[in-house]
């Protein structure tokens, strides 16, 4: 057995990763800091926040007011953009120095690229893209639900001696918790020793994109292969109900739309108000991300096409026939309804 | 500088849409399911034939699995690849992303003389997106995850690659050598070569590892090496909808799906 750098007897605590970008919290650490207050209380396990960066501290209150009992800091110039290496090593200085038991980061590109990295660094077990979290009753030993691909299969995993026992979580699983601006919390500093030969790479540029959240969206309007690469209908609908477009794999494959866009397994969780889904036959990989969604409608050529069994109203016919009518229609709720 | 190595790294898997799930016996059924190479592990093969066009030198092929693997490693050499091997070993089954990472790490150890190795951003079974960051770190080599527009500067021994992030992207620059993983989609991979096929199945230079083989620790591989367990597995809750079927012309169901979303708009 590959032993970890320490056991499951030194360890208490929950930690989550507090990742952040140009001065914001990721949305998935407030949905983690959530979650992981949930399965604290009633157990005394304290709930650590731990945030890296160059003058971040600002942000630890965020994380406080959602439900961490502490919030370490570790903060540093070199750390003001994320790298690999960085990062990498700050954090795994904090985790041997606090030896948590339990080890939560976003399934986010950086999350993933830093989770992996620090898992074999660390030796220890890691539950990638989890869609849920549970603590097991008589153990306390994390449990986080994986789905299996094909047919919507759940698998249970846990890593009984390694630690930190640690998951990766897809954003919009968990909800942001309301926040707590009363709660009072430590914000630890913590000793960073980090030098420029510590980081082999080097960001050459760096773009912020135009901050599309589709998880925090109500109304989702998803495209898939069916719009033929042509989003003009899609985008009118979304942006007269006031939603965003999503897609599913296939146009973010063809380069129809940004891969932060996109739906389902290797995309975003979303759990929309309302989703209209127009030509996508609906496999599992993407009826994951859309099945929290309150009310689903499906508009699909295909009778037959799977997406149909996960909607509330279904519309067998091209899209390129609905959507113009459905766009008219919904323009004259909206004068009925006192021009909103 | 030598002449730039390349290895792509691929893995087998059976396709997505043929997979079965028996729920009596909760296990996904196999038979009469036909696999492919992991589709973005692709993208990564593409990659690295791509840029040994450019720069010249040679593309290796490594692959952790079962035996049948080497009709597919056949497959990346008739696409181009110059030699493959597969790390093939009961000892290796039931590997999670710590044990797999390190049996990789330890076959590219044995290859040797790497300067960039490039996987797919992720499987399409096990979607965990570890196994190269892991790899990376076994290999104490620089990583660049979810990569596209790669680029070696082979006077300077970097590699240079757009990674797409949440919202944005950058543009890093590492040294060789360096794990990439190549985003799903980044390229058209091609499609093999038919005269290379032939010569891909007669002679095409394939070696199978036993971890005998590789320099692993016995204790590091396979199920032991594995720190994570299987605890059980369940259906997805199907949630209860409604499956109404709106009649008529577009226009009528246009209309008849609006007085039903009223709450909604």
């Amino acid at each position: 057995m590959t032993k970890s750098l320490y056991g499951a007897k030194e360890a208490s605590t929950i930690w989550v990763y507090l990742e952040q970008a140009q001065g914001r919290l990721a949305g998935v650490s407030l949905e983690l800091v959530g979650k992981a207050r949930e399965l604290t209380d009633g157990r005394g396990i304290p709930l650590v926040g731990v945030l890296l960066g160059d003058q971040v501290s600002g942000l630890a209150q965020e994380a406080i007011a959602a439900g961490a009992d502490e919030v370490r800091v570790a903060e540093h110039p070199l750390l003001r953009q994320y790298t690999t290496d960085g990062y990498t090593k700050v954090f795994t200085e904090l985790v041997l120095a606090g030896k948590p038991d339990i080890l939560l980061l976003g399934a986010t590109p950086n999350g993933r690229d830093l989770a992996g990295r620090m898992a074999v660094r660390l030796r220890t077990g890691l539950t990638a893209d989890c869609t849920d979290l549970k603590l097991e009753e008589e153990t306390g030993l994390l449990v986080g639900e994986v789905t299996g691909f094909g047919g919507g299969i759940l698998a249970y995993i846990k890593c009984p001696d390694n630690r930190p026992q640690m998951a990766t979580v897809r954003p919009g699983v968990f909800a942001v918790p309301e926040p707590d601006a009363a709660r009072q919390c430590k914000i630890v500093s913590a000793p960073v020793t980090l030098t420029k030969d510590d980081i082999k790479v080097q960001v050459l540029e760096h773009v912020d994109g135009q901050g599309v959240d589709i998880t925090k969206a109500n109304v989702l309007v998803a495209a898939g292969r069916g719009c033929q690469g042509d989003l003009t209908l899609v985008n009118e609908l979304a942006s007269l109900l006031d939603g965003e477009v999503g897609v599913s794999r296939v146009p973010v494959d063809k380069g129809w739309a940004s891969r932060d866009r996109m739906i389902g397994q290797t995309g975003y969780v979303t759990r929309p108000k309302l989703a209209i889904v127009c030509g996508i036959s609906g496999a599992f990989q993407f009826s994951v991300g859309i099945e929290k969604a309150e009310t689903i409608v499906a508009i699909n050529t295909d009778a037959e096409a799977p997406i149909f069994e996960q909607a509330d109203y279904c519309i067998v016919d091209d899209m390129f026939d609905v959507l113009p009518p459905l766009i008219e229609a919904v323009k004259r709720a909206r004068g009925g309804n006192g021009g909103r | 500088m030598r002449p730039l190595h390349i290895i792509a790294c691929v893995k087998v898997v059976p396709r997505p849409e043929e997979v079965r799930v028996n729920t009596e016996t909760w296990t996904i059924q196999r038979d009469g399911v036909r696999s492919e190479i992991n589709p973005p592990d692709m993208n990564a093969l593409e990659a690295a034939l791509a840029l040994r066009e450019r720069h010249g030198g040679r593309v290796t092929v490594v692959a952790m699995g079962p035996p049948m693997f080497v009709l597919y490693l056949r497959l990346a050499l008739a696409m181009g690849a110059d030699e493959a091997y597969l790390l093939s070993d009961r000892a290796f089954a039931g590997a999670d992303t710590l044990a797999t990472s390190y049996t990789l790490a330890q076959g590219i150890r044995k290859i040797g003389d790497y300067d960039l190795i490039l996987c797919g951003e992720e499987s399409s079974d096990g979607a965990t997106a570890q196994v190269p960051p892991g790899i990376a770190e076994w290999l104490n080599a620089a990583q660049i995850t979810y990569a596209e527009d790669l680029e070696v500067l082979p006077g300077l021994g970097m590699v240079k690659a757009r990674r797409e992030l949440t919202g944005g992207y950058e543009v890093i620059q590492s040294p060789l050598p360096c794990v990439a993983s190549v985003k799903v989609g980044a390229n058209e991979p091609r499609f093999m070569d038919m005269e290379r096929k032939a010569w891909a199945e007669a002679e095409g230079p394939l070696t199978v590892w036993t971890a005998a083989d590789i320099d692993v620790d016995p204790e590091m591989i396979g199920l032991p090496g594995s720190p994570t367990i299987v605890d059980g597995v369940a259906q997805a809750e199907a949630s209860e909808r409604k499956r109404e079927f709106l009649a008529g012309t577009p226009e009528e169901q246009a209309q008849a799906l609006v007085e039903r979303l009223r709450a909604y708009l």
